[in-house]
């Protein structure tokens, strides 16, 4: 087997996922969870602190190794092939940074290197103007704000207008005002592009607002899954920020719904 | 294919020599840049070696009335210090790179790019022997500035030597690397002090005859003995030693390829354990 998956499901689907397993000696971080994001959608990655949302990530990337399982990334086995991925993946963390002693500029042209960029200069102009970075470009990346941080690292992450993006808490330390213009450029970005995102967030409203599908995910398992509306109105409440809390603490789907006011009335 | 076009980002060919190529200039760009900026960076890497070397210069200037040796090779010490600085240098710009990038909480960002290990490995030895050149190219400018005394004079056999001790160096540079990669920024020290360890069986100053019988098998197991017994025998005798040449060679291959190895354990351990991600200040 050459590691490319040419079925008809992973024409459709992005990623899929297959009995992923983590184990850290003992400690079971991800018990053989299976899920698949279909291209061109924006799914969350949801759960609370623990519930193994980083470690799926990382996976995903390549940089974690599962104990077991599979994982198909635009029909190629990351396990085996994910050279042949990555340069079509981006990803933004909260666990990663950039050189601090480089100018924002600089940083983006190493990156542009390592992906290929034909034209990294014209790519980071235009990224500079849909980002508002162009005030910036030439200050080092350690003296920037925390907000500032993050859309460089977004930047980073749109270099090679990926086909698909992982995102882990890309608006996490952003005051609102800045987080909605992050939001309204994914948006905007992914619309356009057609690109594939999976999102982990702690943030509800981002999520109601941006995803297509949620994946809930508690002590490393996938506990449920759907669209914002379908598990709102499958928990019977207002919004996602109640049904991520039913969800975390593990009180069960049939339960919340029949204790609903709608179920009683 | 040649390259593959989507809305508006176009990307080289991602495979074959041309796309490594690329991917390492990106490296050592990163790394350039820093060097670029900072003038106290180039004297730092010029500054040890340069006051190593002056201060063997004076020792030369003492001692020289009083032994053979120096009278009939001035260059004897100051030689001997110059090649060590390459060993030195050149295992410490590997570390350094690689400890630069961890301080940095980089490696996440640049493992999942599409650079592949032999790459990174590819752009740290480059970059180490940038390092090294400026080093001790800074410190043998200034010993023929100021004692008039050309390293140079050793001919192409020097070629040989400055290879044989980068290449031990690289392969020292990547296991520390690895062992920094695999207990983290505690380990860091090993950076400055690991090359320190082969010093005294190195034969740096002194023929590894003088060695105790157990210590010069060890001696004759380290690239870097061949290398210090081949410059002596040009310096005092006049000969180029193949037998030393090919010694060295032989063992600098085996040390790189175990330098790697251990490089790629420490890199493979940190992804089963999750700590690529994590590693930084």
């Amino acid at each position: 087997m050459d590691g490319t998956v040419t079925d008809a499901s992973t024409q459709a689907q992005a990623i899929t996922v297959v009995g992923l397993s983590k184990n850290y000696g003992t400690v079971e971080a991800v018990k053989g969870i299976s899920f698949a994001v279909r291209r061109g959608t924006t799914t969350a990655l949801l759960g609370g602190n623990g519930a193994g949302k980083t470690t799926t990530l990382s996976m995903l990337l390549g940089v974690l190794r599962p104990t077991a399982g599979s994982i198909v990334v635009l029909g190629e086995d990351m396990l085996q092939r994910s050279h042949r991925v990555l340069p079509r993946m981006n990803f933004t963390s909260p666990y990663v940074d950039l050189p601090k002693r480089l100018t924002v500029s600089e940083n983006l042209i190493v990156f542009a290197g390592l992906y290929g960029l034909r034209d990294p200069r014209g790519r980071i102009a235009e990224l500079a103007l849909r980002l508002d970075l162009g005030g910036i470009l030439d200050r080092p990346y350690g003296k920037l704000s925390a907000g500032q941080r993050t859309r460089v690292l977004l930047a980073k992450a749109l270099l090679n207008e990926p086909e698909v993006l992982l995102l882990d808490e890309p608006t996490a330390s952003l005051d609102p005002d800045i987080g909605d213009r992050m939001r309204s450029y994914l948006e905007e970005y992914q619309r356009a592009s057609r690109c594939t995102v999976l999102l982990a967030s702690h943030n509800m409203g981002e999520v109601e607002r941006m995803c297509d599908e949620v994946i809930m995910l508690r002590a490393g398992t996938v506990v449920d899954e759907g669209s914002p509306a379908e598990l709102i109105a499958r928990y019977g409440r207002v919004d996602m920020e109640e049904v991520f809390l039913d969800i975390a603490r593990g009180a069960a789907r049939e339960e919340i719904a029949a204790a609903s006011p709608e179920a009683q009335g | 294919m040649d390259a593959f076009a989507r809305e508006s980002v176009v990307l080289h060919r991602q495979e074959g020599v041309a796309a490594s190529a690329r991917r390492i200039r990106a490296l050592v760009r990163r790394h350039t840049y820093l060097l670029r900026k900072s003038w106290p960076r180039i004297v730092s890497l010029m500054y040890y070696s340069t006051v190593t070397m002056v201060l063997w210069a004076f020792i030369t200037i003492y001692l020289a009335p009083t032994t053979d040796i120096l009278r009939d090779a001035p260059g004897f010490f100051l030689g001997a210090v110059l090649l060590w600085e390459v060993l030195f240098r050149g295992q410490l710009g590997v570390s350094l790179t690689f400890i630069e990038e961890m301080h940095a909480r980089n490696l996440g960002s640049l493992f999942v790019s599409p650079l592949r290990l032999f790459e990174f490995i590819g752009g740290q030895v480059v970059l180490s022997a940038l390092r090294t050149l400026i080093g001790v190219g800074g410190a043998c400018l200034v010993a023929w500035l100021l004692f008039h005394y050309s390293i140079f004079t050793l001919g192409f056999p020097l070629i040989a030597f400055f290879v044989q001790l980068l290449v031990f160096g690289w392969a020292i540079g990547l296991a520390v690397s690895g062992m920094i990669l695999r207990w983290g920024m505690g380990a860091e020290e090993l950076a400055w002090a690991a090359v320190f360890l082969i010093a005294p069986v190195s034969g740096v100053y002194y023929p590894i005859d003088v060695l105790p019988a157990p210590l010069q098998v060890v001696a004759n197991l380290l690239p870097s003995a061949h290398a210090f017994e081949g410059m002596r025998a040009l310096l005092l005798n006049g000969v180029f030693r193949w037998d030393h040449f090919w010694f060295a060679a032989g063992l600098d291959l085996g040390y790189l390829a175990a330098g790697i190895a251990l490089f790629a354990a420490a890199l493979r351990h940190a992804r089963e354990q999750g700590t690529l991600l994590q590693m930084g200040e």
